[in-house]
């Protein structure tokens, strides 16, 4: 379980995120949503330590992150963030190879061997794990990225708007394999997200954030209506539901 | 390109630099241990390949390094200040102690590499605009202002013609008791192939590097330690050689990629090779006399470069 408790962080005298608490339950996706500029992305990262939070706590299993060591944080928390701009040229094996750096330190042993076979696998990538990232298209890159995670083996996976640039058949595509690793693997999955429809569909639970504030949080039916989406983006929202799917229809809605 | 083909390719151009030069040396000559010809053998001409070996390995790995760290494919000591810095360094000392010692030079040089490399490093932080292209210009820019205050303390102080013939990359002086300590490049060349896959994952970023538990903050700094270290030993042996570090790691990446655990070893022998050609070029092309191979490496090198920036373009900012 994560807590977190009354993080506050600013960039200089601006607040971007203001005195949020929040538990992630383990064995869930839990999707962050809000407009831009909401602190979400800041958030995230304070929870995997890429940044410092000038006030509050992130607790891992009751213990600080804080004073955790970097490469057992590592074992038990991966963040990836946004990473298409990525310019290094390594092929699919090499990078999802580095997964396993928390563990083998660049020296792999049979047993990291086998998880990068099996992350590569469950990825669908096996025939071209041998490929250069810059030989791949956004899919493939992004599916690439989410395998090292995976070979990572950690507990918690935080993923930084991870359907960024995606069309739809991969952005579902990823949605699907995130919906895997929780139901079939017990990872805890937390995400930033921009499209409400996908947060709708695969998360079990959602944290709404707006001006570095958590306006709502609960479960995904508690917050996909339109009186809840009101507070968050300043919009009325229809909200239909499809084969057991809530759907926003937020096109031409009034604001 | 296969590992094998580069160390045979690095064999056959040694042999090749021990037997050129003004004066004709045949194998059959070093059977007689006293002649003058094997005094010149084992005083001049392998010094000579010691050195061509050495610098061709440091400022490739040199090269590697920054291009990694920086994540940039077009940085390396000659567009980022580093070698310049060096230079400055060496100046502040001759201008500073009277009757400068070589121990004070390598100081000098050395912490001026070091902080003018970190500084460039500051530089590309604070910058919003990271353009492939616009990033080595900086670092040109920024190098020739280190070099003109070099060139204005050497004026004050008239020590300019000391200072500009010293600093021509040129292994004719070369021979043995002068150039030793280019032999620090190995340590540090060793380092690096340690340290080969710290410094993979922090080419992939602060974030990234975090995420897999890796002390950014200390690869970094160490792999700045390895380049200053680089540098100053060629810098104060053999002088400035542009393009080097620039050309042979990217031309590595592209067949190769950016593992640099895999890299490294190519990357090493493409430097032996490609200085050692240049300076067998350098010294048949007028013989018995021989131009500078600093000039024969800015040549080709700044036509391969030339090459890179036209053709490569997409390539580095993948």
């Amino acid at each position: 379980m994560i807590e977190i408790k009354g993080v506050t962080k600013h960039f200089g005298k601006k607040p971007v995120v203001e005195d949020v608490t929040v538990t992630i339950q383990p064995k869930t996706i839990t999707s962050f949503i809000g407009p831009n500029g909401a602190g979400k992305s800041t958030l995230l990262s304070m929870v995997s330590r890429l940044l410092d939070s000038d006030t509050g706590e992130v607790f891992l299993d009751k213990n600080n992150v804080k004073k955790m060591k970097s490469d057992e944080f590592a074992k038990r928390v991966a963040i990836l963030k946004q990473s298409n701009h990525l310019n290094v040229r390594l092929t699919i094996r090499e990078l999802v190879s580095f997964g396993r750096y928390p563990y083998s330190k660049g020296r792999l042993t049979e047993e990291d061997e086998k998880f990068i076979d099996q992350a590569i696998e469950y990825m669908n990538l096996t025939d071209m794990q041998d490929k250069f990232l810059d030989e791949l298209s956004g899919g493939q890159k992004q599916r690439a990225f989410i395998s090292m995670v995976i070979a990572q083996d950690t507990e918690y996976i935080l993923l930084d708007e991870p359907l960024n640039n995606l069309d739809m058949k991969h952005s579902v595509q990823i949605m699907k394999i995130l919906r895997q690793l929780v139901d079939e693997l017990g990872k805890t999955v937390v995400i930033v997200l921009h499209d409400i429809n996908f947060a709708s569909v695969y998360s079990d639970r959602i944290v709404a954030l707006k001006n570095g504030r958590v306006v709502k949080d609960g479960q995904t039916h508690e917050i996909i209506n339109s009186e809840a989406l009101r507070e968050v983006y300043d919009m009325d929202i229809p909200v239909q539901e499809q084969n057991g799917c809530r759907i926003c229809v937020y096109f031409n809605s009034h604001s | 390109m296969r590992l094998w083909m580069l160390i045979t390719a690095s064999i056959i151009l040694s042999l090749i630099s021990l037997f050129v030069g003004a004066i004709d040396i045949r194998p059959s000559d070093l059977l007689d241990w006293d002649s003058d010809k094997t005094q010149i053998f084992l005083m001049s001409r392998v010094p000579r390949l010691m050195a061509i070996i050495l610098a061709g390995a440091g400022m490739s790995i040199a090269g590697l390094i920054m291009q990694s760290l920086s994540r940039n494919k077009f940085v390396s000591p000659s567009t980022a200040g580093t070698l310049d810095a060096a230079k400055l360094g060496v100046i502040v000392a001759m201008v500073f102690f009277t009757n400068v010692t070589y121990m004070e030079k390598i100081i000098f040089s050395f912490a001026f590499g070091l902080i003018g490399t970190i500084l460039f490093m500051q530089i590309l932080d604070r910058i919003k605009f990271k353009d492939v292209i616009f990033v080595p210009l900086i670092g040109i820019m920024y190098g020739n202002i280190l070099s003109s205050i070099g060139t204005f303390i050497g004026y004050e102080s008239d020590i300019l013609q000391n200072v500009q013939s010293f600093f021509i990359g040129s292994f004719t002086l070369v021979v043995s008791g002068r150039y030793e300590l280019l032999y620090l490049a190995v340590p540090a060349i060793i380092l690096a192939y340690i340290f080969a896959n710290k410094f993979t994952v922090a080419g992939m970023g602060e974030d990234f590097a975090k995420n897999l538990g890796l002390s950014y903050k200390t690869v970094l700094n160490l792999g700045l330690v390895i380049v200053a270290v680089i540098s100053t030993t060629v810098i104060l042996t053999v002088g400035v050689i542009p393009f080097l570090g620039l050309i042979v790691p990217n031309i590595v990446s592209l067949y190769l990629g950016d593992n640099l655990r895999k890299t490294i070893p190519h990357t090493i022998f493409l430097g032996v090779v490609f200085l050692l050609v240049c300076d067998i070029f350098s010294r048949i092309i007028v013989y018995p006399y021989e131009v500078p191979v600093n000039i024969t490496v800015a040549v080709i090198g700044s036509a391969i470069f030339l090459v890179m920036l036209f053709r490569g373009k997409a390539y580095a900012k993948k």
